[in-house]
């Protein structure tokens, strides 16, 4: 285990009942890396974002993360810890503006509550500037700025995708979970998006995506995990994971083209 | 607070208890069937309870009875009485879901939206009984209530024997018919998976309809027995006796047939043995105490199985 | 969006010519809103005073003391169970209890132990808060129904109580509650029994601090939170929210406000009994929350007014007056179940037995309870 490692699955298991989802996984993220974990459908990858988020407590093994473990923590504490995430299926907060959305992010970082709210203190009112000045920066970063208004089921898909993203660093996290980014983007969307993930990295923030879009994902990651099936069956920088022949197999009447 | 009455009324409480308790369970049963095939809590089941005790009333004074009845004449009053306790009830239920529950369902509302339409029908129900019948109503005797015998300052009277046992018989009726008939299958299917039932070519708007007919007519039943035991009445008898049979549902397992069973038994046992220290007035507290504490430390119950398992 | 739960937004597209003159309000320049609101403020003010009102309002019966109670205790009470319901979308259906702690405070303190009633005020709506935190803390992580029948549990146990308890009076009730003290010389603060206008004057006043406190709640990380725990619970949480905390606030905030509402009234009404707390009128506080939309202040006020004012109104049909309730809580909830929960995780967490949290796009198919619920 290295200096620099910021989460690491070790031998890591999830059972529901009799299925078997994940199979005791080795992972590791190291800061600063661009991680994407890939795979048919059904092999787990969902699953093993729920469990390093603490939705799901695994069954067995260990998920360390900045150095604590965290098996069925919970999901705010995780979050309070330095990790975010977006979701397969945008879950917004739909009827909150674009603004709103992210400053819930930022208030992971706030401690200020309702007696703070009620008398006007000064912690309070430091950290709700503080919080939106945060968000029209995030807004700005993920190339929504001008829509913060807006209510969030009225932004077109490609814009909420972005605003889960800047919800999800609103938090100020250290490890960035994406789960299928890219999905339902055409090309040049996910041209942007690839670059936003870049920008994000280099902002200091260490990225680990779940995506089906082979070009996007052979395009930025430094490595890449292949699942199936709950098991990994490769591990490596994307020109070694290309050519490796469990991959193909595993992807066999798949198309494993960008979509 | 006495705590010496416990142990003198020890036999006392036992066989009231089991015998409340079982018109807890009955109507229990439709509050659980409810829940276990929609997820809903049908909170006017107790106005549905309460129409079956009226559906009684009305039976008894149809037929004149001015004395206790015996024997055949007995019997047929009770097999009339109970068929038509559990129409009434059994059409209400029917009823109440056709208008306060299925169109809902067809808007996919949310539950607690149902939850607050169901307390809308219960208090419309309840209103409209009173309007016509404002007080409480008294019936003659039905039957003797002869003691066949007494354990310390407890009795065995006829009319405890017949609620028990007939509350017992009714639910063995209905775990047959659960187990053993296609209706029954069919709800269970329902109650597991709604969507793999319709596939199956399982109607669950005709599902819907048999579980609430079938809850009903259990209340129904429960109505009569609660008038031949208690001889009266009201528009308001089933507010608290329907929090009580929730109460039973959850206590045994809520969506557990079998646990509606034990949950009535039990509340009704719990009531008269903490009755009998604190005072008959607290036997209500008691049991609203036994579920807020049930939903706090243990909602999924005693039994804790669901009706999609395969025993009901 | 989550596709398997369309979005039902409760703040959702109201009608647009209200959210039009809204957004015009909104836009007007701050001091020109406080005027406004003042202006209202001095409407309500005036309200009692208003010759010939009360013949066309409540015809038969004293409107001052309707305006007292029901009128304004019900506004008060509901902006409380706004905050649990509107904000939190937590549904309550004992919410009386804490208006009865804090009646009952106000009865023994002040009417057997002599206290003032600025005394009592904060002993009331502290016990009605601790009285939730007792009452949330093992109940919020329970399902949206399950969580209604425990509140209702509770209600019905406080009722009880004090029916079966000789020292909160029993059945009779307690009686000789004193008002506040007369505030100087000024003579509409001059509190008695015989006049309800320096009580409504409270109330307002009472109603107004609890409107700003509100208001500043709303536009805070509270707020904030509280809406994303509305919206989806699940992701709110994961984006660190801590949800439980904030349930519980909530829960703790409306009984502060149904506890000074019971301190009031006690104070106001000289008497209370066991039968001024039944569960009915948790549900008619329900009802003016649904009916005036969940979370919107105006609203909600509305509604307070319609649900305590109509019954008054129409003496002559009172015994109609519960079915016609009755009957438009089914008929609303027909026609406007949205515009209620819109949080997608409570029809889920419904639907399938347990918290929703499966659904969180894991490709692992739920071996755990499917929906057997309204899907069908």
């Amino acid at each position: 285990m290295s200096e620099d490692s910021l989460l690491a699955l070790r031998g890591v298991t999830m059972r529901f009942g009799g299925l078997t989802a994940v199979n005791s996984l080795d992972l590791e993220v190291r800061r600063g890396e661009i991680v994407a974990v890939i795979g048919p459908n059904g092999a787990g990858k969902t699953t093993v974002f729920n469990m390093v988020t603490g939705v799901y407590t695994p069954t067995s093994g260990d998920i360390v993360f900045d150095g604590n473990r965290i098996n069925g923590t919970r999901p705010d504490l995780v979050t309070k810890l330095g990790l975010a995430r977006t979701f397969q299926n945008i879950r917004l907060f739909d009827n909150m503006t674009a603004l709103d959305n992210v400053m819930v992010g930022t208030h992971a970082r706030h401690t200020s509550s309702v007696v703070g709210a009620i008398l006007g203190l000064r912690r309070h009112r430091a950290e709700e500037r503080e919080g939106r000045q945060t968000a029209y920066r995030l807004l700005h970063f993920v190339g929504i700025q001008g829509r913060g208004g807006t209510v969030a089921r009225n932004l077109p898909y490609g814009d909420q995708r972005r605003l889960e993203i800047a919800r999800a660093l609103g938090t100020g996290p250290q490890l960035l979970l994406l789960d299928e980014p890219a999905a339902g983007m055409n090309p040049s969307e996910k041209a942007s998006l690839a670059e936003l993930i870049r920008n994000i990295r280099d902002s200091g923030v260490t990225v680990l995506l779940i995506e089906h879009d082979m070009t996007l994902v052979m395009g930025i990651s430094d490595r890449i995990a292949v699942l199936d099936f709950g098991q990994k069956i490769a591990d490596g920088p994307p020109a070694e994971v290309r050519d490796n022949p469990d991959v193909v197999r595993a992807y066999l009447g798949e198309a494993s083209s960008a979509s | 607070m006495r705590v010496s009455n416990f142990f003198t009324n020890f036999a006392a409480s036992t066989i009231d208890g089991l015998t409340q308790g079982s018109i807890y369970a009955l109507v229990a049963l439709g509050y659980t069937l409810v829940y276990g095939v929609l997820r809903l809590i049908n909170f006017a089941h107790s106005e549905i309870f309460m129409i079956g005790t009226f559906a009684t009333v009305g039976v008894i004074t149809a037929l004149g009875i001015s004395t206790p009845l015996s024997g055949i004449a007995l019997v047929g009053f009770l097999l009339l009485a109970a068929v038509v306790a559990a129409s009434a009830s059994g059409v209400s239920a029917v009823i109440l879901e056709r208008v306060a529950y299925r169109p809902l369902r067809r808007r996919g509302a949310t539950t607690l939206a149902a939850l607050i339409s169901a307390i809308g029908a219960s208090l419309f129900l309840q209103q409209l009984v009173s309007l016509r019948f404002p007080d409480t109503l008294s019936t003659t005797r039905v039957m003797n209530k002869t003691i066949y015998a007494t354990i310390g300052t407890g009795l065995i009277r006829a009319d405890k024997v017949l609620v028990f046992f007939g509350s017992i018989f009714m639910m063995l009726l209905l775990d047959r018919l659960v187990r053993s008939t296609r209706f029954g299958r069919a709800i269970r299917a329902t109650a597991q998976s709604a969507d793999t039932a319709t596939l199956m070519g399982v109607n669950i708007d005709r599902v819907v309809m048999l579980t609430f007919l079938i809850g009903g007519a259990m209340a129904g039943i429960g109505g009569m027995l609660y008038v031949i035991f208690f001889e009266a009445t009201s528009f308001f008898v089933g507010f608290v006796l329907g929090i009580k049979a929730f109460t039973a549902a959850v206590l045994g397992g809520i969506g557990n047939l079998r646990g509606a069973l034990l949950g009535g038994l039990l509340l009704g046992l719990i009531q008269e043995y903490v009755g009998s220290v604190l005072g008959a007035q607290w036997k209500d507290v008691v049991a609203f105490a036994v579920l807020v504490l049930v939903l706090m430390f243990r909602p999924t119950g005693l039994l804790g199985e669901s009706l999609s398992k395969a025993r009901a | 969006m989550n596709p398997k739960r369309p979005l039902r937004g409760w703040t959702a597209p109201r009608a647009g010519s209200v959210d039009r003159m809204a957004a015009r309000w909104r836009a007007l320049p701050r001091w020109l809103r406080w005027v406004g609101y003042l202006a209202i403020f001095v409407f309500a003010i005036s309200l009692p005073n208003i010759p010939n009102l009360g013949d066309v309002m409540t015809p038969g019966s004293s409107w001052q003391r309707v305006l007292f109670y029901p009128i304004s205790v019900y506004v008060l009470l509901a902006l409380g169970l706004n905050v649990v319901v509107g904000y939190a979308g937590l549904l309550d259906l004992g919410y009386v209890a804490f208006f009865a702690i804090g009646a009952y405070s106000m009865a023994i303190l002040g009417g057997k132990y002599g206290w003032g009633f600025w005394e009592v005020l904060p002993v009331g709506v502290g016990l009605a808060m601790l009285a939730g935190l007792l009452l949330g803390s093992p109940t919020l992580r329970l399902r949206g129904d399950y969580l209604a029948i425990v509140t209702l549990g509770f209600g019905e146990m406080i009722r009880e109580t004090a029916n079966n308890l000789n020292y909160l009076g029993g059945p009779r009730g307690l009686a000789n509650i004193p008002p506040p003290p007369s505030i100087g010389h000024i003579s509409f603060l001059q509190f008695s029994i015989l006049d309800p206008k320096p009580y409504y004057y409270l109330l307002v006043a009472v109603i107004a601090v609890v409107i700003i406190m509100l208001k500043r709640l709303e536009r805070s990380r509270v707020g904030r939170s509280w809406t994303a725990i509305r919206e989806d619970e699940d992701a709110a949480q994961l984006m660190g929210v801590p949800t439980l905390k904030f349930k519980l606030w909530a829960f703790t905030v409306g009984a502060a406000v149904g506890g000074a509402g019971g301190v009031i009234f006690a104070s106001g009404n000289n008497a209370i009994q066991p039968t001024d707390f039944p569960f009915i009128l948790s549900a008619t506080i329900l009802a003016a929350v649904v009916l005036g939309g969940a979370g919107n202040i105006p609203g909600v006020i509305l509604g307070a007014f319609l649900v305590a004012w109509l019954p008054e109104a129409a003496r002559g049909f009172d015994q109609y007056r519960v079915l016609v309730f009755g009957g438009s809580l089914v008929v609303l909830m027909i026609f406007r179940p949205q515009g209620l929960w819109p949080s997608k995780i409570r029809a889920e967490e419904l639907a399938e037995g347990e918290g929703g949290i499966d659904r969180l796009g894991a490709e692992v198919g739920t071996v755990r309870a499917q929906s057997g619920a309204l899907d069908g």
